[in-house]
């Protein structure tokens, strides 16, 4: 567990101390404010609710996440400190969610910023500040997935580009799961139950619940085992390429 | 201490350790020796825990490191090779980060991390980030993470690599001042370093132990052990080499022309010192002798001879 907290505070350290941090909010604040106010058309819609700024979220972070989690594990390989992390007396799963965590923090902190948008639409009107509530924990539930799969992903390889490019595509096609584009390629030859497994497993439709308002616990439950998964996926691939 | 036994290590159809036994106990600085590729650091990473082993055991303080890694991995102070570390901490803060992962805090962690840079010396370089380091300076900071939580074992691949002589110095007065009680494990392919800090040497050649024994039994396996190189002028030099043969203990005499001297390589038979010999000749003939001197031992030649053999080569237990 400290150690947990200590490698959680150092890799919030690491963002902090190089450019990332600095460039990831402004870019991540600047583009949820173009898509919210131009492409989601805030105001032309004359109503006092935040749609059209949580909508793109799951866009967003298709590109902003990976961004985010490729180097998690893929520098620690490529400079050789992954076999320091590795000989400290701790289990290697602390290793492995700390640095999701110290990354979701990350993420949090971002999201937080965009709090003048909330500011906004309450003196511009009378939203229903509880799905906005529930909206602001749906999109952290949702970015906590792309970063499971993003740090999983980043375990594979030492090259950052790599881990970038294949963790787009991974979210991509857990963005769409749901939709014709995915499932058209598995219905045919795989079974049925495959298939829906499949379909059950898209990012937009879960969110989409939330974002409406809708607080059902099983999409809670989906973000968070999918979470769990996908760390635990994460531990898997350390152990077996370690030697690499 | 440290107990190693038919360790082996595979990676696919390479084999990296084919089978490494030995023991290393408290006041022992163990030298692993071998050319690179020979499976010295992968077996550190064995024994570190970082890598599984594909057969074999090690325990360290009598915990298996694949049942206990946890309880093995306190107790080892390790420097990976080439000494990683986060390059945007500055010692002090990768220092501090070490400290809080192996459960220190407070004062105690102050104290410890102040401990372990005034040991390295690093207080110059404290508050700059590693990566603007120079490389001495970066394994120092690598020894000093080693070091920190006092462990009773310290494995160190390569400590003393990329350091100028003051700093490989300076370490080496280090690694022998902690020696008295600690085991210490070091790899290098330095030979010198065997003589300046080691007590016993271990020579690894592809994955295979191939000696095993204190530096001097090392320095004893030397070819043309006890030589002497004997220079005279050159008016002296035409019955010189055969009277030279002709003492009991010459092996062989070996001529070499330097300008007008001539040079004189006198190999002893097996075991024995001719340097009393050779000088009470000289005397006799009444040489002019600008230089005589034993050959010294040179490991160089004890570490090719020991690691070139191939397969023809004996395998050497002492």
């Amino acid at each position: 567990m400290n150690a947990m907290i200590s490698i959680c505070k150092r890799e919030l350290g690491n963002y902090f101390g190089t450019p990332v941090a600095y460039v990831f909010m402004v870019i991540f604040l600047a583009l949820t404010g173009v898509f919210t106010f131009y492409i989601g058309g805030f105001f032309e819609r004359g109503q006092a609710d935040l749609r059209p700024f949580f909508i793109y979220h799951p866009w967003l972070y298709l590109f902003l996440i990976p961004a985010l989690s490729m180097r998690l594990w893929a520098e620690e390989r490529k400079s050789g400190s992954l076999e320091l992390l590795l000989t400290f007396p701790a289990p290697l799963v602390s290793a492995v969610v700390g640095k999701f965590l110290a990354a979701w923090i990350f993420t949090a902190i971002a999201l937080f910023f965009t709090f003048p948008m909330w500011i906004t639409v309450n003196y511009l009107g009378d939203p229903d500040n509880a799905v906005i509530f529930a909206s602001y924990v749906g999109s952290l539930l949702m970015a906590g997935a792309y970063l499971a799969v993003g740090s999983a992903i980043s375990a594979i390889t030492k090259n950052q580009v790599i881990a970038f490019v294949i963790a787009v595509v991974a979210c991509f096609i857990f963005i769409l799961a749901g939709f014709p584009v995915v499932i058209n390629f598995f219905t045919g030859w795989a079974p049925q139950a495959l298939v829906n497994a499949i379909a059950s497993m898209s990012f937009l439709t879960h969110f989409n619940n939330i974002e409406k308002g809708i607080f059902d616990f099983r999409d809670i439950f989906y973000f968070a085992s999918f979470i769990a998964f996908w760390l635990f996926v994460n531990v898997v691939v350390i152990e077996m390429k370690k030697a690499d | 201490m440290i107990d190693v036994q038919n360790l082996r290590k595979t990676f696919g159809s390479f084999v990296a350790v084919s089978d490494i036994s030995f023991q290393l106990n408290r006041g022992e600085v163990l030298g692993f020796l071998g050319p690179n590729g020979a499976g010295k650091s992968t077996a550190m990473k064995m024994i570190t825990g970082f890598l599984t082993p594909s057969g074999g055991k090690v325990s360290v303080n009598g915990h298996d490191v694949t049942d206990e890694p946890l309880k093995v991995k306190a107790a080892i102070g390790y420097l990976p090779e080439g000494a990683p570390a986060y390059g945007d901490m500055t010692p002090r803060s990768f220092l501090e980060f070490i400290a809080e992962i192996r459960g220190f805090s407070g004062d105690e962690k102050r104290k410890r991390v102040q401990e372990a840079a005034a040991k390295t010396h690093l207080e110059s370089v404290f508050h700059k980030p590693i990566e603007t380091l120079s490389k001495g300076f970066k394994r120092r900071v690598g020894l000093a993470q080693a070091i920190l939580h006092d462990p009773e074992i310290l494995v160190l691949d390569e400590p003393t690599d990329g350091l100028d002589p003051n700093q490989k110095h300076e370490v080496r007065a280090l690694l022998k001042e902690m020696a008295k009680d600690k085991a210490i494990l070091i790899s290098t392919h330095i030979l010198e370093e065997v003589d300046a800090v080691c007590s016993r040497a271990i020579i690894i050649s592809q994955g295979k132990i191939l000696f095993d024994g204190t530096p001097g039994e090392l320095e004893a396996m030397a070819p043309e052990r006890n030589a002497v190189s004997l220079t005279l002028e050159g008016a002296d030099a035409g019955s010189a080499t055969s009277k030279l043969e002709r003492l009991a203990t010459v092996q062989s005499v070996t001529t070499y022309k330097e300008g007008d001297d001539v040079r004189y390589h006198i190999i002893p038979k097996e075991g024995k010192s001719i340097v009393k010999d050779v000088a009470h000749l000289a005397k006799d003939e009444n040489w002019t002798v600008d230089e005589m001197h034993v050959e010294p031992v040179r490991l160089d030649d004890v570490f090719r001879m020991v690691t070139q053999g191939g397969e023809s080569a004996q395998e050497v237990r002492t």
